[in-house]
């Protein structure tokens, strides 16, 4: 069963491989079987208890969540007074981290979508993972612009409904486009997660011992029998969804970057930020994928499937996407001396030299100067090295669109307006929480869902007899 | 010696919490005492809320407090689910005269204030004041208002005036009190009133002056003191020395070409300067016709609105003004040049040469003016300077003094507290005023005031006199009251009430009346018998009421007299400024706070809120000192400073204040309040309390730093325009002879057709040589638009809701910059960023050019707030108007909308007003809104009519003439926002051999004519 949308592998490796000698690492170890495959993957859905290493992490990240859970309730009894904004900085953290997770969630379609239209078959064994962790991300990003609503109980106002005012909602604000940007991207990023489940999903059904298992995994399986003309339109409805989803790698952070772009708040106001927001967002989600994957492989013995091979490629997308958000930052800095508009280039010069100076060398260091490490390939070969410096870049992206927002910001046209903005204990909470809220999602994925695409690998296994080919 | 600082800080709730038990049993706290009071409750607050305490950061005061309290009370099952009475609504059966429900009246009044009569116009609605504005018919106001008058809406309805008669903390009725004093009065009778005394401010009321002296007359042992914190004993003593007699001297600003502040702050700190700014204002407007404008000087030593507003500014130290003045009056005489060797330390020669100059070229249209605050002997010289500058009679005259006071010797406060001291005092009644507060600390006035037997007081609070009182009566506020008051310049006025008292308040002729033994007047009948018999019986309703419509008494103001000076007075030498400047000790210069004047404002929670108008600090007092001081001091802002005056000391935050004369600290009086209310309370220091008793308010002390810190709210945290063109300055010169190649290009056209506006085109202009920076129309804004009090710690993190806000911007030396005041509100662009951003179209443009705000459609993203580049939207955080309390929800405008939290909001132009004409104008079939037929709040309030408002549509309207002025232009107007909003370039008159002011660049003002 050779999907033709698949090619010839071989020359897909060579392709996706910066260099190929000496032995190039190898996108699936030697050794592995159909049976070995399936056994390995299904097991840590269908294992009766939960591994200690999960409850411990599961349990960590529910706390985190209660405190989502708390913050929120707080938030909307209070109201956003909890937080540290004021005016002029009527946006910092609750925006911040809408654009780092909506960031984060763009590696999932790329690897997905993107990767699988250019053949990359590496992709196999991340893009499960990577597909969920972007709907959680995206979860975690569309709850902020929500809670963040001065009246969040109305928010539905910002899409167009049939209602007694007779309004529509205004369609010039970005705000609204974002509103459809999110959504789409939310809704084809779960039903392509979801169509690529299914296969699997009937694996689970019919290796499942327990009835309710067995119900559940039954009906999401949407009675897949794995005949042939359910491989055939399966594939079919697969690749167009691949490509539906593709222009929207690009046109959901394009638009976040409209956020900022249509504005005229210096700093803001450039047509470089959308570019340059989508270069940083597959930056972002790459390093949330590596920072994920990493400790996931070593804890249950996933090596053989996510392997060297996929790390260095990750890592140098990585590479890439961080020197085109260098490029940007230079760009930045220089449009605003090239502009001569006395206002862009205070907000750059308060930017480097400002109250918040710290912050943004920071984001320098963790966003260009770090990562230029994945040059030397020992460093790509060493996943530890790897993981540090994703978290870096995780760091690194989260104070760029600090910098972004809150720098600009505080600092705009009237210089008596001008103040400082400090976040309060609830910001952080509500930060942390909503990274407890995407691990709690992702621990009940890994515990109840196959975090590898079993059916995917098996197709690896055959294309590379078991292995033996690179 | 009592030290605010940490009585303010630590525990606040608990702190609240033993203030409320003290305020005593006021009807609207009853239940919440009885439970605030026990232990238990204390303890159980802070067990169950302590989360709450913390996140909440509560001590602002009674809007956090109550909602804690409230929500604790109900969790007790204290106060939760009472039912509310039943109501009958039942319509008018007669309705009252001229009232049309929906439509507000206006009635003439006049406010108190340090015991001139401030006139007004009080809007009313359906029986409710809501708003204050000025009285054009009165010479003080003409119209304008300061933020006192705009305030004291609010006091009115303060839930925490006193509301019941007090005796020894228990409720009293009023008969009570009424056969009490009928005792205490027949006791007194037979001893000739030898033991009674009765304190009172300044009084001018000339009724309250007759029922004083029937009472005096009556016991001729008897006296009557009085005492006025903000009235300095020296003003009178210095006109004795000079003239021989008591005279109050009145300026005439419109007559004077040159004039010379010597520590005079004549535009916000004098009784009158509501009308001193008006009259110099009115000589400096070059924006139209006018060419010419006067010139001012000013030595001062702590920056002031008339240094702000200077052409020509030195600081300098207090004592140093009385050499100043002693070798300007010199000068005058022998008529030599000035003498660099002779100049005295401190005066750049530069400075003085110009001033003698211009002084010796204006002779008779020149003006020195000197503070209230300098000795006797310094008013004198200054006297003599106007004198051999043959200014009196025209710039300066002088009139009869228009404050009642009592006639025999040994009234003065002194003199009250000499005798309480040897137990001479049986009863004293205080008619008001605070003296336990406010008195010089040097007194001691609580600890003598112990020693006496009777002590009555009445008041509008419950403070800290009335807590060392026998008998606490509550008082009217002047909107409840009948009474009469004069101005400054001795025109009377009726003080007619607006609303029965709210709480049972009484007024001091009740008092008196009492005290002569005559119960059961009414202060109406009594007021009015005393006119019946000075205007003229057949005609006397109709002059009554025409006195009671126009707001003033007909041919009351006073008419100047001719005084002679006294040979000599000129050479009294003075004891503070021939004093040797002692090296290691500091001057102490004691000033009235701009927002809570003597503290009677305390408790206001909008002049609470109002910054400051040079430091931008809300709800604080600061020790101002200069930069160079704060260096050797090693001190930053908020760093706390120990001052010490004569062995007394108190403890104050440290504010580094630009232009300060060094190695003097300016601190101001009105903070440090201990029963003040929930708002006023435990803020700040009690300047007071080092003030030593001898004349003037500058001393010498000495300045320690000490540990800790004090964070201070300020709106406005930088202080330099940056090189950006926000505030133009140019000179009278340049508008005279404008440059020729100067010229602005205007944006770029737009790529879309404009929108076509027809019909009214709303528009404003405010002209910044005007704008003194007084803050009475941020006040105005505030009261018209329902805008909310945040508190302290809001205003701290950013979040005032201030529409309109003064930004005060330096330029030049740390030392001794230029300062200017921009008046910043929403400039209604018409192409307005915040309305392209607005995801749901909660703010909209109109057809007539105003960018409107739909509170109810507004989610709160705050996207709009962002991207306007004025960032004039202000946003409710949290729930910021208080909709709880019940007497404020008489206060509110019904004509505007109480915001909820989560919703943005900003100057609308006054919409409610604008809609109001917009309807009168379709009723009369007019096709456009007449010139007049709206002005917005800020515009009223003005006092000295910077700001004009009208309809650009209207070919021949004054803003739309104004807007022709070359010296119109946009801020920002760069970014093609297209502002609705225009200012007029500041224009300052330098003497041409000193400086031009830094901030003058001749580029930056637009010499083309601009059309709107």
């Amino acid at each position: 069963m050779t999907p033709d949308g698949l090619g010839d592998p071989g020359s897909a490796v060579h392709a996706g491989n910066v260099a190929p000698s000496p032995a190039p690492p190898r996108v699936l170890e030697p050794g592995q079987t159909y049976a070995s495959v399936t056994d390995k993957i299904s097991a840590i859905a269908l294992a009766h208890r939960h591994p200690r290493s999960w409850m411990i992490g599961f349990i960590a990240s529910s706390l985190l969540l209660m405190v989502f859970l708390y913050a929120s309730g707080l938030l909307l009894i209070t109201g956003i007074g909890l937080w540290g904004n004021n005016v002029p900085v009527a946006w910092a953290f609750d925006i911040i981290n809408f654009v780092w997770w909506i960031g984060i969630g763009h590696a999932g379609t790329l690897i997905s979508a993107v990767l699988l239209l250019f053949r990359q078959e590496w992709r196999t064994s991340i893009n499960r993972f990577a597909e969920a962790m972007t709907l959680f991300a995206v979860a975690c990003a569309g709850l902020y612009p929500i809670l963040h609503l001065g009246r969040p109980w109305v928010f539905y106002w910002l899409m167009p409904y049939p209602n007694t005012f007779g309004l529509w909602p205004q369609f010039r604000s970005p705000l609204v486009w974002d509103v459809f940007a999110v959504s789409t991207y939310a809704t084809v990023s779960f039903l392509f997660w979801y169509v690529g489940l299914i296969p699997d999903f009937a694996v689970l059904r019919d290796r499942a011992r327990r009835p309710f298992a067995q119900i559940v995994y039954g009906i999401l399986a949407m009675g897949w029998r794995g005949s042939a003309i359910h491989w055939q339109r399966y594939e079919t409805a697969y690749l167009l969804l691949a490509g539906l989803a593709t222009p929207l790698v690009v046109s959901v952070h394009t638009i976040v970057g409209f956020d900022f772009a249509v504005s005229i708040v210096p700093g803001w106001h450039q047509t470089l930020l959308p570019p340059y927001f989508v270069a940083g967002a597959i930056f972002s989600g790459f390093a949330m994928v590596m920072t994920l994957a990493i400790p996931l492989r070593a804890v249950y013995g996933l090596e053989d499937f996510i392997t060297l091979r996929h790390l260095d490629n990750m890592a140098q997308i990585m590479l890439a996407t961080g020197l085109m958000v260098g490029y940007g930052y230079l760009m930045e800095v220089f449009c605003a001396w090239y502009s001569g508009n006395q206002f862009e280039w205070y907000v750059t010069i308060n930017r480097a030299f400002g109250p918040y100076a710290l912050c943004y060398w920071a984001l320098i260091a963790c966003n260009i100067v770090i990562p230029q490490l994945i040059w030397f390939r020992s460093v790509r070969s060493n996943v530890t090295a790897l993981f540090v410096i994703a978290l870096i870049v995780n760091i690194g992206m989260w104070l760029e669109r600090f910098v972004i927002i809150v720098i600009s910001l505080h600092r705009d046209y009237l210089p008596s307006a001008w103040e400082m903005y400090y976040p309060s204990v609830w910001d952080f909470a509500q930060f942390l929480g909503s990274i407890g809220l995407f691990l709690t999602l992702l621990f009940l994925f890994i515990r109840f869902l196959p975090v590898i695409s079993i059916f995917e690998l098996r197709e690896l296994v055959h294309e590379t007899d078991g292995g033996q080919r690179s | 010696m009592s030290d605010p600082e940490t009585t303010s800080d630590p525990d606040k709730i608990n702190a609240t919490r033993s203030r409320l038990a003290d305020l005593g049993p006021h009807q609207f706290w009853r239940s919440l005492d009885e439970a605030a009071a026990t232990p238990e409750f204390e303890k159980y607050l802070h067990r169950e809320f302590p989360s709450q305490l913390a996140v909440w950061d509560d001590p602002v005061g009674r809007r956090s407090f109550l909602k804690l309290m409230a929500a604790s009370l109900a969790l007790a099952g204290v106060t939760g689910c009472t039912r509310s009475p039943e109501e009958k609504i039942v319509p008018y059966v007669r309705s009252p005269e001229e009232l049309i429900p929906g439509q507000p009246q206006f009635y003439a009044t006049a406010m108190p204030r340090g015991g001139y009569g401030y006139g007004v116009l009080a809007e009313s609605h359906q029986g409710r004041p809501t708003k204050i504005e000025g009285n054009p018919e009165h010479p003080l106001s003409r119209g304008g208002t300061d933020a006192f008058m705009q305030a004291s809406i609010l006091s009115l309805y303060d839930p925490d005036r006193s509301q019941t008669i007090l005796h020894r903390g228990v409720i009293e009725t009023w008969e009570a009190f009424v056969s009490a004093m009928a005792t205490e009065m027949a006791k007194q009778r037979k001893q000739q009133g030898r033991g009674l005394r009765i304190l009172t401010g300044t009084v001018t009321s000339p009724t309250l002056a007759a029922q004083l002296a029937d009472l005096l007359q009556a016991l001729p042992q008897a006296k009557w003191h009085t005492f006025e914190p903000s009235a300095a004993d020296s003003v009178q003593a210095g006109a004795r020395l000079a003239f021989g007699r008591s005279v109050d001297t009145v300026l005439h600003f419109d007559q004077a070409r040159v004039i010379v502040a010597l520590d005079c702050d004549f535009l916000s700190a004098l009784p009158a300067s509501l009308q001193y700014a008006r009259d110099f204002i009115d000589a400096r407007r070059v924006a139209t016709d006018s060419r010419t404008m006067n010139r001012l000087y000013v030595a001062e030593c702590t920056p002031s609105l008339t240094g702000a507003m200077a052409d020509h500014r030195i600081p300098l130290v207090p004592s140093r003004i009385e050499t100043l003045a002693r070798h300007m009056l010199q000068h005058l005489k022998s008529g030599t040049s000035i003498d660099p060797t002779q100049v005295p330390e401190g005066i750049p020669i530069p400075w003085l040469t110009a001033v003698m100059e211009d002084l010796l070229k204006h002779r008779g249209a020149s003006l020195v003016a000197v503070g209230p605050g300098h000795p006797a002997h310094v008013q004198a010289l200054v006297h003599a300077i106007n004198q051999v500058l043959g200014n009196v009679g025209s710039t300066v005259t002088y009139i009869d003094p228009v404050v009642a006071a009592p006639s025999s010797a040994g009234s003065t406060l002194r003199d009250l507290v000499a005798d309480m001291a040897g137990g001479n005092v049986q009863a004293l009644i205080i008619l008001q005023g605070n003296p336990v507060y406010n008195t010089p600390g040097e007194l001691a006035f609580a600890s003598q005031l112990d020693k006496v037997p009777l002590r009555i007081h009445l008041s509008d609070y419950y403070d800290e006199t009335s807590f060392f009182c026998d008998w606490h009566i509550p008082a009217e506020h002047y909107l409840e009251s009948w009474s009469d008051i004069r101005a400054p310049d001795g025109t009377a006025s009726i003080v007619q009430p607006l609303i029965t008292p709210l709480y049972d308040g009484k007024s001091p002729h009740i008092i008196l009346d009492v005290l002569m033994g005559k119960p059961g007047g009414t202060a109406h009948e009594i007021v009015q018998g005393y006119w019946k018999q000075r205007l003229a019986g057949e005609a006397f309703p109709q002059r009554w009421r025409k006195a009671l419509h126009d707001g003033v008494i007909e041919n009351t103001s006073s008419k100047p007299i001719d005084v002679k000076l006294q040979s000599g007075s000129d050479a009294v030498p003075g004891a503070v400024g021939s004093r040797p400047i002692d090296k290691a000790s500091f001057e102490i210069d004691f000033r009235f706070d701009p927002t809570v004047w003597d503290g009677q404002y305390a408790n206001n929670g909008w002049l609470q809120e109002l910054p400051k108008p040079l430091t931008k600090i809300t709800w604080d007092n600061v020790a101002a000192i200069s930069p160079t001081m704060a260096e050797q001091l090693k001190v930053s802002s908020g760093d706390l400073l120990e001052i010490t005056v004569d062995g007394r000391s108190l403890q104050a935050p440290v504010w580094i204040m630009p232009g300060q004369a060094d190695r003097c600290v300016s601190l101001t009086f009105g903070y440090g309040r201990t029963q003040a209310g929930h708002i006023g309370t435990g803020r700040g220091y009690n300047a007071y309390s080092i003030l030593p008793e001898r004349e003037g308010w500058f001393h010498s002390g000495t300045v320690r730093k000490i540990a800790g810190h004090q964070i201070l709210a300020t709106t406005q945290h930088h202080h330099n325009m940056e090189g950006r063109d926000i505030v133009r300055v140019t000179t009278l010169d340049m508008v005279q002879h404008p440059p020729e190649t100067t010229h602005q290009a205007d944006p770029a056209e737009s790529m879309y057709a404009g929108f076509k506006y027809e019909g009214n085109a709303w528009g404003m202009v405010i002209d910044q040589t005007a704008c003194i920076g007084c803050n009475a129309c941020v006040v105005a804004c505030q009261a018209e638009n329902n805008i909310p009090v945040v508190g302290k710690e809001q205003v701290a993190v950013g979040r005032e809701m201030h529409w309109l806000r003064i930004d005060r911007y330096y330029h030049g030396p740390l030392d001794d910059p230029e300062t200017y005041f921009q008046p910043m509100m929403c400039v209604h662009c018409e192409e307005a960023p915040c309305e392209v951003v607005c995801p749901v179209a909660a703010t909209v443009h109109d057809s007539e050019g105003t960018s409107n705000m739909i509170y109810n459609r507004c989610v709160g993203t705050r996207y709009c707030s962002n991207n306007c580049p004025y960032k004039v939207r202000r946003f409710n955080y949290l729930q910021f108007a208080d909709e709880t309390t019940p007497s404020l929800k008489l206060l509110r405008n019904p004509d505007v909308t109480v915001r909820s939290r989560g919703v943005m909001e900003k100057c609308s132009y006054c919409i409610q007003r604008i809609s109001a004409a917009r309807i009168d104008a379709k009723i009369e079939h007019l096709p456009l809104v007449p010139e007049g037929g709206v002005v917005t709040a800020c515009q009223q309030a003005c006092p000295t009519r910077a700001i004009t408002f009208g309809n650009l549509a209207n070919r021949e309207s004054e803003v739309r003439k104004l807007k022709s002025s070359p010296l119109n232009y946009g801020v920002l107007a760069e970014l093609k926002t297209l502002p609705r909003t225009t200012y007029l370039a500041r224009v300052v008159n330098p003497h041409p051999s000193l400086p031009t002011p830094g901030a003058v660049d001749a580029h930056r003002v637009t010499t083309g004519k601009v059309e709107p």
